[in-house]
């Protein structure tokens, strides 16, 4: 892919320049920071399931059929929507910023 | 163009004469349904015009496999939601909800918290170093043939498994909605989808994704809409009817929930143990990233930022979708299951199985004409899912088996797209010949093993190449095959296959969902043997990392992103 000589002295030249490094830094511990986040509701979840179903028939409030279980699966499908706007939002702002800024300065 | 008005005469002539083999035929229980079929030609018509209008559009091998690169993150969202919302997921999980309750819901989470996973590890990277298909990404350091050809298996064996899914749920629903012959039905789906891979490429295969969601996702919300409007739009009132709706039911499934004493507002026995609740949550949300179908869409649109914007907006329309099928579910609850013009008494199911929850929903919450529409929506839903899942297939031979791993990279762009035109055409007579041969079949474990497959096998490989520096072609050789056979072994040792389909007595896998072993295997696989090898090659694959990572992170010589 790259044995072209020039494309090895840009890559280089990209590396060393210190917007990449924050841009690595930055995208890389927001997006596994956010998977994280969203695999822990997810597995927390499957192991109330797997381990204490009844819990979640627990009703919403005397008198109520309304199990609690209804309003936390609802809540994890709107998390994982409003987790993908955070990324989105964050990414397609400074993050992109920051890549602009980098191919302007190695160009 | 000839060959297209042939094939398109070929099919109206096939279809009119079958309906009229039908209206013969029609047995009771399958009657005709005029507006259903009325509606389904325009879609039909409709579809072949835009593949009509994508076939001159389609020049190179970027328009075949990547719609030429334009197609805007909203476009794409809805395109993603097309592609993934099956006519599987609409009926499947409403007649869950329906029969179980709260199990339902478990399985939509799990079919939609791979997205938020996609979008942050994988949607940019993918856009930033593919082309045309995900095999592009782990081939961009590791070796070219037994890559490619690993990648490619992997694509193959997924398509074909889903495809041979849908096309025999396809052939059921059609001859209960429309009164079609199964195999009509079957040959029908197969036709149409060829004539749009292999005209329109990813062109018209994204238009049909884009109309028929809009439609699916109007329906449903019609639907829902009508579910709750019974009751007011109060909530509890809705819950409370359904939970009466089930003690006052005759069907067998809402008898065994009550005889068991069991809550439908909360987990039933779908989960049996925390070892397979563990394994499907795992099939399901590492299964999503590596459905090839799937993985193909982000080479449509033309950045990162696009790509972005496709996942989130594909979130947003597939988890509204989710929540929409979990009121219809409980909606036939209250609506269907006490109306006898629904229920067949002696089967103590709903007429046509309960599978047919919701399109019983269209027809209590909208009439006769309302039916019709969330029929031909269903069969419209069929066509946009396996067409996707063809180009997937015909890319897969063309692009990675032909163009690289047998001409290596070099071959004429026109004949690529012939040959991807082609395969096509023979993966869409397989899939045919497939759906009509497992038409008395139990097929239900083939999405499941889809899923696995793509998890245990594809996933892996793709999401190491872009991550570990260390992987090696060896590594991901041997992980990948260990994913991908262990899957198969365990899935066909486990009661799914050897007690349900093979008729045997006893599991000899005692789990149904092997992801949780399989995927692990395939980790270890590929983790053991890089660290081991220490080839010259291997080396040459580990330097070319920092390349992968500056093109991965700013998009600099990505593929097609300067295009337009």
């Amino acid at each position: 892919m790259n044995n072209d000589p020039q494309d090895g002295q840009l890559i280089d030249r990209i590396q060393k320049n210190p917007k990449y490094t924050e841009l690595v830094t930055k995208r890389s511990s927001f997006a596994w920071k956010l998977s994280w986040l969203m695999l822990i509701i997810y597995y927390a979840f499957i192991l109330v399931i797997a381990f204490a179903p009844k819990s979640l028939g627990t009703k919403i409030s005397d008198g109520s059929v309304i199990s609690i279980g209804i309003p936390i699966g609802a809540g994890i499908i709107v998390s994982a929507f409003l987790l993908t706007g955070i990324y989105v939002r964050r990414a397609n702002g400074e993050f992109d910023d920051l890549t602009r800024q980098i191919k302007e300065e190695t160009k | 163009m000839k060959q297209l008005t042939a094939l398109v005469s070929a099919l109206v002539v096939g279809s009119s004469s079958s309906l009229l083999w039908a209206a013969d035929a029609a047995k009771p229980e399958s009657k005709m349904n005029v507006t259903a079929i009325v509606m389904f030609f325009i879609f039909v018509a409709v579809t072949l015009g835009i593949t009509y209008w994508a076939a001159a559009r389609t020049k190179s091998t970027k328009d075949f496999y990547a719609a030429g690169g334009g197609i805007t993150g909203f476009q794409n969202g809805l395109a993603i939601a097309g592609d993934y919302m099956s006519a599987a997921s609409f009926l499947g999980i409403s007649a869950m909800v329906f029969a179980k309750g709260y199990d339902g819901l478990i399985y939509s989470i799990g079919f939609l918290v791979g997205w938020p996973v996609i979008l942050f590890l994988m949607a940019e990277q993918l856009r930033n170093l593919g082309r045309y298909t995900f095999a592009d990404i782990v081939s961009f350091r590791l070796s070219r043939v037994p890559i490619r050809t690993l990648s490619a298996m992997g694509t193959l064996f997924t398509v074909i498994l889903y495809l041979i899914a849908q096309m025999v749920g396809a052939g059921q629903l059609i001859r209960t909605l429309f009164g079609l012959p199964y195999e009509s039905a079957v040959v029908i789906v197969g036709v149409l989808m060829i004539l749009y891979v292999a005209f329109g490429g990813m062109i018209a295969t994204t238009w049909v994704q884009i109309i028929k969601a809009v439609l699916l996702l109007t329906g449903a919300t019609f639907i829902a809409l009508g579910a709750l409007n019974h009751v007011g739009f109060n909530l509890e009132a809705f819950f409370r009817s359904a939970m009466e709706g089930v003690k006052a039911s005759g069907l067998a499934d809402h008898k065994a929930v009550v005889a068991g004493n069991k809550d439908i507002f909360a987990p039933g026995g779908l989960v049996s143990d925390p070892v397979s609740a563990i394994s499907l949550g795992m099939a399901l949300m590492f299964g999503t990233a590596g459905l090839p179908h799937i993985l193909m869409r982000f080479f449509t649109v033309a950045n990162a930022k696009e790509a972005r914007k496709s996942v989130f907006f594909a979130t947003g329309f597939i988890g509204y979708f989710y929540i929409l099928t979990f009121i219809i579910g409980f909606g036939a609850v209250v609506m269907v299951a006490p109306n006898p013009q629904y229920v067949d008494a002696i089967k103590g199911t709903l007429n046509g199985g309960n599978n047919m929850a919701a399109i019983h929903m269209a027809h209590a919450t909208g009439g006769d004409l309302f039916l019709g529409f969330i029929s031909a929506v269903a069969f419209a839903t069929i066509l946009a899912v396996v067409s996707g899942l063809t180009l997937a297939g015909a890319s897969a031979v063309s692009h990675d088996i032909y163009a690289n791993a047998i001409c290596g990279g070099k071959v004429d762009e026109r004949k690529e797209i012939r040959i991807s035109k082609f395969s096509a055409l023979i993966i869409g007579i397989i899939a045919i010949f497939l759906g009509i041969q497992f038409e008395k079949q139990n097929v239900a474990f083939m999405v499941g093993l889809a899923f696995a497959i793509a998890a245990s096998a594809n996933f892996p490989i793709l999401i190491l190449s872009i991550y570990w520096k260390n992987l090696t072609t060896r590594g991901a050789l041997i992980g990948g095959s260990l994913g991908l056979i262990s899957t198969v072994t365990m899935v066909v040792l486990s009661k799914t296959v050897w007690v349900d389909v093979l008729g045997n007595k006893a599991p000899l896998f005692p789990y149904k969902d092997p992801a949780i072993f399989s995927m692990t295997l395939a980790f270890v696989g590929c983790w053991i043997f890089s660290k081991l090898d220490s080839s010259r090659q291997a080396q040459a694959e580990r330097n070319l990392f920092d390349a992968q990572a500056v093109r991965c992170e700013t998009g600099i010589g990505a593929a097609g992103a300067s295009n337009h």
